[in-house]
């Protein structure tokens, strides 16, 4: 998919390649320190920043010329928000009853 | 018809080999490997989803039972896990340059060290595995998570029943997980051979670029596994 007269992509991989790393010990050594209820959120953010990464970098959908395709990601993350937010307000809410 | 055939024969002198007739120029056959490949991946999304939407309800409603039996389960082991699979994705990219720069032994190089961090996911995931059975932390008739305090509450014990889900979650989550990493082996078992072969060039590597969308997907799978299995209350 990349672009064969751009210079080379080399050093970006190596970079995101250092901040997934860097992101999975930050994750396991902030799991040790208690922040109460922001513990779940900080490991949430840092796993779906290293998602992102992924997403964009490795899986090259930053620079896919194909449009389409980036609807497609788009629409799959709405989809899956769907399907968890609309489960969690139902079953968050069953309490209140 | 026979303009159909002029053009079949027109397409087959002008391009690349590994051009199918329907498609007009190599650039869009890759998009729509690629575009192909992206909707799997989507309903792949769904199919975890679902997993993970139960895995929220029930940590919501037996946090406490959650937060001992994830403290049972390896946060070293599933750490390393992590940081073997995400060197895999680098040297699933790397393997992908490899090909676009006509670099073949790289290329072979980079997608052996694939498999092998792929194959040492899963020797780790089986030892972890292994202390989960000794326990008797697998869900069934033997299983037992009895008198196991709650992290913070060191008078308050765990509900076994409760600790059971969680210990059902891990398991068909890691295994379902498991199960794609053994199909992206046999992937690129696959690839291993077509590059041996020969086959890949700057012009057609579009089975490397849609294996590697799949490797990355399953690494992306984890990369959410990790600290929502192995990482619940684990401050002392």
């Amino acid at each position: 998919m990349s672009d064969h007269s751009k210079s080379s992509p080399l050093p970006m991989y190596f970079m995101v390649w250092g901040a997934l790393l860097l992101g999975t010990f930050i994750t396991y050594e902030v799991a040790k320190i208690d922040l109460g209820v922001f513990n779940s959120a900080v490991a949430l953010i840092i796993a779906t920043t290293k998602a992102l990464l992924v997403t964009l970098f490795f899986m090259h959908v930053k620079g896919a010329h194909e449009k389409l395709l980036k609807l497609v990601v788009i629409s799959t993350i709405f989809f899956l928000f769907i399907l968890l937010a609309l489960s969690m307000a139902d079953y968050g809410t069953r309490a209140w009853s | 018809m026979s303009d159909s055939t002029v053009v079949g024969l027109h397409h087959q002198e002008e391009h690349h080999p590994e051009l199918l007739h329907h498609f007009a120029e190599p650039q869009q056959q890759r998009d729509s490997a690629s575009l192909g490949m992206w909707i799997f991946l989507a309903t792949e999304v769904m199919f975890f989803g679902g997993l993970f939407c139960a895995y929220l309800i029930y940590r919501g409603w037996y946090y406490p039972d959650f937060a001992a039996a994830s403290k049972s389960i390896s946060a070293s082991l599933g750490g390393t896990n992590t940081a073997v699979l995400i060197c895999s994705s680098l040297t699933v990219v790397l393997a992908i340059w490899a090909a676009q720069t006509s670099r073949r032994a790289l290329l072979l190089i980079m997608l052996v060290l694939t498999m092998i961090f792929g194959v040492a996911f899963l020797g780790i995931k089986s030892i972890e595995y292994k202390q989960k059975f000794d326990e008797h932390h697998v869900p069934g008739a033997s299983f037992n998570f009895e008198h196991e305090s709650v992290p913070g509450h060191p008078d308050q014990y765990a509900n076994p029943r409760h600790a059971e889900i969680f210990f059902a979650l891990y398991f068909i989550m890691t295994g379902l997980h498991a199960l794609h990493m053994i199909i992206g082996l046999g992937i690129f078992s696959w690839l291993l051979w077509m590059a041996w072969k020969g086959r890949f060039t700057p012009e057609y590597h579009t089975p490397l670029e849609i294996g590697g969308l799949y490797w990355h997907f399953v690494d992306i799978v984890w990369i959410y596994l990790f600290p929502l299995l192995y990482l619940i209350d684990r401050h002392p």
